[in-house]
C-alpha cells in the first residue's frame, strides 16, 4: 500500500483510494468540489514521488512543472510527499551581496541564499521584512544564469518593508524569504511560439525574468515587451532592454509613458493597454504574461483572450497592495 | 459515439472548448457584465466542469453546488433571460465544434436541468 505523507503525518492509502479519499478517511478536511479531476479544488503539490500523468491532466503547464495536481483523481502507484497549495512554500534565508537604485523609487537588491531555493524567474518570494512584516517580491533572477536571487523593490509611502530596503538595506545585511510562490513563468517545449509581454511599474521585474528565462532556454519566437510608466524617469532599465533588443533580433522591447514630458525617442506615449492592443492585432497562438497594476492586468486579459489567445496561454500576476501568505509558517 | 465528450476527443479537447465559450459569453453584451469581477481562470475551471457535465463527461454534479455558487448573482438579480443567453452560446460554441444535431439538443437538454438550480427556485 503506498503511503502519503502531509506534513508529519503518513497515511496509508487503500486499494484503489484517490489521495482525497485516503486523506478524507483519515479525518483530514481538504477542500474539494467536482471529484472528476476537473474543477481544481483539490489542487495539491507532489514533493516527493509521482502522482501520474492522469491527475495533472488539464493542469496549465506552469502547474505541471512544480508537480502540482488534483487529488480527487490521483490513485498513487508509489509512496507520495504531498503539501496543500499554502503550505508549499519554504522558508530559506539570505544575505544581500549587492544594493543598486534603478531610478528614484526603485531599489534592486541580490541576496546570496545559505540554501538553494528551486524557483522560476517570474515567481515570487515573501520577504519577511526586519520587524516582521511580509511583502511579496518577484524574482527577476534566472536559474542556472545568476547566482543570486534578485528583487526590485518599489519605494511605496509608508512603506514597512520597501522604506526598510530603500533607505536601511546594506550589503552584509540578512532576510528571511518563504516560497517561491506563483504560475507567471516561462515553460519550455515550445520555442517557436509568439510571447506578449506587459506591465507597469515594477511588473517589469517578473516581465524580465522571465524574457532573460527564455531567452537563455533559446526561445526564438518573437517576444514582444511593453513596460509603461506614468513618467519616462519611471521607466527602469532601458538601456538594458535596449541593448538585450540589439543582441536578440526575436526581442522587441516597447516602452510606453502616460505623460509626454521627458519621453525619449523611441518611447510610446499614452495608456499602455490601448498602446498594446493597437500595436498587437490577433493574439491566437500567443503565450500571454502580464504583470503589475491589477486593473491593467484584469482589463489586457480579458482583451487578449477575446483576441484570441488561450486562457492557459495567459499567465498573469496581479500586484496587490501587501499581497502577504495567509499563515507564515 | 455515446457523447459529445467523446465525440469531440475527450478530456485534452475540453480546454479548446472551453475558451470558445468563454470567449463567447465574454463578448456578449446581454451576459458579460456578470464576469466583470471574476477570476478568469477560476471561472474557466468551473465553466469546464460544466461543459464536461453538459458533454456527458465525468462529473459529480449536484444541483446543491449550482445553487450555492449562483445564489449571490440571483440576490443581484440573474433570470431566465441571462439563462437562455448562455444556453445559446453553448449551443453556438457547439456548433462551431461540429456537434451532430441530435448531440447539441442532448446537451441542451441537460443544461436546461440545471435552469432552476442555478435561478434560486
Amino acid at each position: 500500500m503506498p503511503e502519503i505523507r502531509l506534513g508529519d503525518s503518513l497515511y496509508s492509502c487503500g486499494n484503489g483510494e484517490t489521495v482525497l479519499e485516503c486523506l478524507e478517511r483519515h479525518g483530514v478536511a481538504i477542500p474539494s468540489s467536482c471529484r472528476s479531476g476537473v474543477c481544481q479544488t483539490c489542487l495539491m503539490r507532489a514533493l516527493s514521488g509521482d502522482p501520474g500523468s492522469l491527475a495533472k491532466q488539464g493542469l496549465r503547464e506552469t502547474l505541471q512543472a512544480q508537480n502540482y495536481f488534483m487529488s480527487c483523481v490521483c490513485r498513487p502507484a508509489e509512496n507520495l510527499g504531498v503539501a496543500l497549495p499554502d503550505q508549499a512554500g519554504l522558508r530559506t534565508r539570505g544575505r544581500i551581496v549587492e544594493k543598486t537604485f534603478l531610478n528614484e523609487r526603485i531599489v534592486r537588491l541580490r541576496y546570496a541564499m545559505d540554501t538553494p531555493v528551486d524557483y522560476r524567474a517570474g515567481q515570487f518570494m515573501n520577504l519577511i521584512g526586519p520587524l516582521g512584516d511580509v511583502r511579496s517580491y518577484s524574482l527577476v533572477s534566472v536559474p542556472g544564469v545568476d547566482e543570486f536571487l534578485e528583487f526590485h523593490i518599489l519605494l511605496l509611502p509608508g512603506g514597512r518593508v520597501s522604506g526598510w530596503a530603500y533607505t536601511q538595506a546594506a550589503v552584509g545585511d540578512e532576510s528571511e524569504m518563504l516560497g517561491p510562490h506563483g504560475a507567471c513563468f516561462y515553460v519550455g517545449g515550445r520555442p517557436e511560439q509568439p510571447m506578449l509581454l506587459a506591465g507597469t511599474g515594477t511588473g517589469l521585474a517578473p516581465l524580465y525574468g522571465i524574457v532573460r528565462d527564455a531567452l537563455s532556454q533559446g526561445h526564438t519566437g518573437p517576444i514582444h515587451l511593453y513596460h509603461g510608466a506614468l513618467k519616462a524617469s519611471a521607466l527602469y532599465l532601458v538601456d538594458e532592454l535596449r541593448a538585450m533588443a540589439a543582441t536578440h533580433p526575436n526581442f522587441n522591447y516597447v516602452p510606453c509613458v502616460f505623460h509626454p514630458e521627458g519621453a525619449a525617442e523611441g518611447m510610446q506615449i499614452g495608456d499602455i493597454k490601448r498602446i498594446v492592443l493597437d500595436r498587437e492585432g490577433g493574439v491566437a497562438g500567443w503565450r500571454v504574461f502580464l504583470c503589475g497594476d491589477p486593473e491593467l492586468v484584469r482589463e489586457l486579459q480579458r482583451a487578449c483572450f477575446k483576441a484570441g489567445a488561450g486562457l492557459r496561454d495567459i499567465l498573469a500576476d496581479s500586484f496587490l497592495p501587501n499581497r502577504s501568505p495567509s499563515k507564515p509558517a | 459515439m455515446s457523447s459529445i465528450y467523446e465525440h469531440i476527443g475527450g478530456a485534452p479537447a475540453m480546454d479548446a472548448a472551453v475558451d470558445l465559450f468563454y470567449r463567447h459569453v465574454l463578448s456578449d453584451e446581454r451576459i458579460c457584465h456578470w464576469f466583470d469581477d471574476v477570476d478568469m481562470a477560476r471561472q474557466a475551471a468551473k465553466q469546464k466542469a460544466f461543459l464536461t457535465m453538459a458533454f456527458g463527461g465525468p462529473n459529480n454534479y449536484t444541483g446543491k453546488d449550482m445553487r450555492v455558487g449562483h445564489a449571490h448573482l440571483v440576490a443581484r438579480g440573474l433570470n431566465d433571460s441571462h439563462f437562455n443567453a448562455v444556453a445559446e452560446n453553448l449551443k453556438k460554441t457547439m456548433e462551431e465544434l461540429k456537434v451532430p444535431a441530435n448531440l447539441i439538443s442532448e446537451a441542451l437538454a441537460v443544461a436546461e436541468s440545471t435552469r432552476n438550480d442555478v435561478l434560486g427556485r
